[in-house]
């Protein structure tokens, strides 16, 4: 399943589309610029729901009205930013696929996507019916901390994809390492 | 007068020099500068689209703006924190960068804005029949806010 995902990406990154957008003056500078300001504004919105699941603000506005009111654009958001993601990764797809904090990163967005699943069927339908005023449950509050840390954790792996400290061709790595990039240290560039 | 011995001085400082010598301080703190951006501009936004009668509208903007108040002042904080820093580190490429005179400038206005114009429309509230005041004001904020962010991200590409 790894060698054949490494296959599929190798004969990806071949592919003229993603040679086109990684070679391209404009083009990639613009998707990246696109995905960063979008992303102030998705984690901007939800860092401010998550501070008012834990009472730290807007205290006076009931939960179900936030979220009513923020989703929409917290939703265009991300939707905005999946598109400008899958394509910076099209751009460059083996690479990415090995780096580490790309990986990291898928990692934490499944388990912010967790967190969201299990707020909304979980932890929101108690919170709706007792939400006025004051510090929400603590289940609620919990959600919204580990929301708050998930979104900090991608960020901080986002950015650093762009670096290349663990990439394959900058051998030797540790074994760990090697592993968790699925690098092959005797093959160059692998 | 050239502001370019200022600049080069801020380069040669012992911050700067620390973080061009370090491999990951540079992106470590730019990770940081990047949640300073998200927070501000959350806290930013939660006005500005009251203020374009979008978000949260039911509630009064007098209260919505000190609410955030803590918080966006928590994000300056942290994007002034940490962009000083990256500042000082590549100073010099920054006196020849004309986004980052963009970032400036419109920081500068957009920070003279905020704590005047933009304070005093939202702590008065909204004259009924009047929310072209609002809506002019929230575009000029966030219009501001743009030319920061944008120049911002194409300083790294310069």
């Amino acid at each position: 399943m790894g060698k054949s995902l490494l296959a599929f990406f190798e004969q990806l990154a071949d592919s003229p589309w993603s040679v086109d957008l990684h070679e391209s003056q404009y083009a990639y500078s613009i998707i990246e610029s696109i995905h960063v300001w979008t992303m102030a504004v998705f984690f901007g919105s939800v860092v401010m729901f998550d501070l008012r699941l834990l009472g730290w603000t807007m205290r006076g506005v009931p939960v179900s009205e936030v979220i009513r009111r923020l989703q929409p654009l917290t939703i265009a958001a991300f939707v905005i930013m999946v598109i400008t993601g899958t394509l910076l990764f099209f751009a460059i797809p083996l690479r990415s696929y090995q780096n580490i904090f790309f990986r990291s990163k898928m990692l934490l967005l499944l388990l912010a996507g967790l967190n969201v699943w299990f707020f909304h069927s979980r932890v929101y339908p108690r919170v709706a019916t007792s939400n006025v005023d004051g510090a929400p449950p603590s289940r609620a509050r919990v959600a919204g901390a580990l929301s708050l840390a998930l979104w900090v954790g991608i960020i901080f792996s986002g950015r650093m994809i762009a670096y290349n400290w663990f990439d394959c061709d900058r051998q030797p790595q540790s074994a760990l390492i090697n592993f968790l990039t699925s690098c092959d240290p005797t093959e160059a560039g692998r | 007068m050239s502001l370019l011995p200022f600049f080069q001085w801020c380069y040669q400082t012992a911050i700067g020099e620390a973080i061009r010598d370090s491999t990951w301080l540079f992106p470590l703190i730019e990770a940081f500068h990047l949640l300073g951006l998200g927070l501000t501009v959350g806290t930013v936004l939660i006005v500005d689209l009251r203020l374009l009668g979008l978000g949260l509208v039911k509630q009064p903007l007098a209260q919505l703006s000190s609410d955030a108040q803590p918080w966006l002042l928590g994000g300056l904080t942290l994007m002034f924190a940490s962009g000083i820093p990256l500042f000082l580190s590549e100073a010099e490429k920054c006196y020849y960068s004309f986004p980052f005179w963009v970032k400036m400038t419109s920081l500068a206005l957009v920070l003279l804005f905020t704590f005047t114009v933009r304070r005093r429309v939202t702590r008065t509230g909204l004259p009924p029949g009047r929310p072209p005041l609002g809506r002019l004001t929230a575009l000029i904020s966030l219009g501001l806010w743009f030319g920061v962010a944008w120049g911002g991200r194409w300083i790294g590409f310069s």
